[in-house]
């Protein structure tokens, strides 16, 4: 108990002090996170919206495919990449393992299935009534596609949402393509894993609820933005 | 209103992602300045010269005696000669001179040189139920063997089961032990595989009161820092020697690898500059330091004076 408390105890001071190291590590955890959601959610929503409304053979299969991949394991993906950016490998001409964009492209590939999955349920579950009305009235395949995704704006934020909140959690694949480089690709998940097994066990919980602050204020901010 | 929505979130998300970059990146500490031009020098490390704290001295050193960006990436021995092998690092730092030997052979490897050296110890409670005290290492394991066998209950031994170089050690010293490791690891609960950096297997051993094989450097860091219950048990045995070497990757093999810098950085660590820094490294928190200069190594399985007294030629390629 002394343990969680002091943990917490010194996360407040990090905190308000701006302890530059633990800043540093909260500030590149976020960017690499926030980036590969912001890709992943790129690729998303049009993608989603091009297989909701699109009648084509093994429609339904890629759908169970897709919704499979959410389990996939964080060290699955990050052996992926690994292999596919070690300079031995097929894109080790990059030369950008053990670096932060390859951090980012292993989450776009973890996060995307999920976020995917998550958009094409909250269009599925919107009524039909209103795309045929759009189409009945004239709308074209974009506006209709618009009309969908403002009706399912909850359902999809909750993807944009959970995808981000996989990313910034995740730590096999960021310890294993990012080789956890203090000053480059430390983020707080691998920061709290070298730290508890270092056998600092106050910092690591500081870290972990510096996480979970950084989780909250995001999910206020997104909250607001979806009431409006 | 849901495109603006979605637009406003991607945005938002964005220049998230630039202000945390922009707050994150430059920062500038004092004990750790970022260079410019950049240029990143990578390489992979045994886990017990990291969790010491060494790298965290000597890279500010070398980052600016080089004017680098130096990527030190943890790995244990095994991890560190894969890293290699595949090109993904420009020099290691490991203690396994069989399979660094082979390594070199391979042609993965150039211009191994010895820096540093300290021992292993075999740790455990202080009640030493397997009664191993005053053994040699040999013997000490046919102990634990023995009575683990008997009471899995009171006697556990934490293996690293790594690959790592202390991993190699222990394995070696199970075969002079006159055992078959597989049987060893296959023999029962008392045998534990943590899979994990020499730190963290220190700390399962105290959490479990197990006996656990350690090299000394890591075992003071941590009995200072986690107050350990287990005690040192079973050390000063020849086999126990623990000597570090670093060695480039070879450009031959791999055409990318920064030769120049990871030549540096050899001759650097056989300095007399950094045989000081490593003779008084822990003094003044461990009362004594943690790692010996490779100079001072004069027992039987120590490398030739060659092995860190010649300095590493310039590469001119092959």
């Amino acid at each position: 108990m002394t343990e969680l408390w002091e943990g917490l105890v010194t996360a407040v001071k990090l905190i308000i002090s701006f302890d530059p190291e633990v800043m540093q590590i909260a500030g590149r955890s976020l960017a690499i996170s926030a980036s590969s959601s912001t890709i992943a959610a790129l690729l998303c929503l049009p993608l989603g919206s091009v297989i909701h409304f699109h009648r084509f053979p093994g429609k339904r299969t890629l759908i169970n495919i897709t919704q499979t991949l959410f389990s996939l394991p964080t060290v699955a993906v990050g052996l992926f990449v690994f292999v596919l950016f070690s300079s031995a490998g097929p894109l080790g001409g990059f030369g950008i393992l053990f670096s932060p964009a390859v951090m980012v492209i292993g989450q776009v590939v973890l996060i995307t299935p999920l976020m995917l999955g998550l958009i094409i349920s909250a269009l599925s579950a919107t009524d039909k009534a209103i795309t045929d009305t759009a189409v009945s009235l004239g709308a074209s395949g974009f506006q209709m596609a618009a009309v969908t995704l403002r009706e399912a704006r909850f359902g999809v934020l909750a993807g944009l949402i959970m995808g981000f909140g996989r990313a910034i959690s995740e730590v096999g694949l960021s310890l294993m393509v990012g080789g956890n480089i203090r000053g480059f690709t430390r983020t707080i998940t691998t920061a709290i894993s070298l730290e508890t097994s270092k056998g600092d066990l106050e910092l690591a919980l500081a870290l972990g609820m510096i996480l979970i602050f950084i989780a909250l204020v995001i999910n206020i901010g997104l909250n607001r933005i979806q009431q409006r | 209103m849901k495109k603006k929505t979605i637009i406003a979130i991607l945005a938002g998300l964005l220049l998230l992602s630039l202000l945390a970059s922009a707050a994150g990146c430059p920062a500038p500490k004092s004990d750790y300045p970022l260079h410019d031009p950049m240029v990143r020098f990578k390489i992979a490390t045994t886990t017990s010269l990291y969790d010491t704290g060494l790298w965290y001295h000597l890279e500010p050193i070398f980052e600016e005696l080089a004017n680098v960006e130096m990527d030190i990436v943890y790995a244990g021995t095994g991890i560190a000669l894969e890293y290699g092998r595949r090109g993904d690092v420009d020099a290691i730092i490991v203690h396994d001179r069989a399979r660094e030997d082979v390594f070199i052979a391979d042609g993965y490897g150039i211009n191994r040189r010895n820096f540093a050296y300290n021992f292993f110890l075999i740790a455990g409670p202080e009640s030493d139920p397997a009664g191993i005290a005053g053994s040699t290492a040999t013997k000490a394991f046919q102990k634990l063997y023995n009575a683990g066998l008997n009471d899995p209950g009171a006697v556990k031994f934490v293996s690293r089961g790594d690959d790592s170089g202390t991993h190699a050690k222990e394995k070696l010293i199970w075969s002079q032990a006159g055992f078959d490791y597989e049987e060893v690891r296959n023999s029962g609960a008392w045998y534990v595989e943590a899979g994990k950096g020499m730190g963290p297997t220190l700390l399962m051993a105290n959490e479990m009161q197990a006996y656990v094989m350690a090299d000394i450097s890591t075992f003071l860091a941590y009995n200072l820092k986690s107050d350990l219950d287990i005690v040192s048990i079973v050390e000063k045995d020849p086999i126990f020697l623990n000597v570090y070497a670093a060695i480039a990757i070879n450009p031959a093999t791999h055409p990318k690898a920064k030769i120049d810098i990871a030549n540096q950085l050899i001759n650097w660590l056989i300095s007399d500059e950094v045989q000081d820094i490593i003779s008084t490294y822990g003094e003044a928190e461990y009362g004594r330091s943690l790692f010996f200069p490779i100079a001072g190594c004069d027992m039987p399985g120590c490398p030739p004076v060659e092995d860190y007294t010649l300095p590493v030629p310039e590469y001119t390629g092959s």
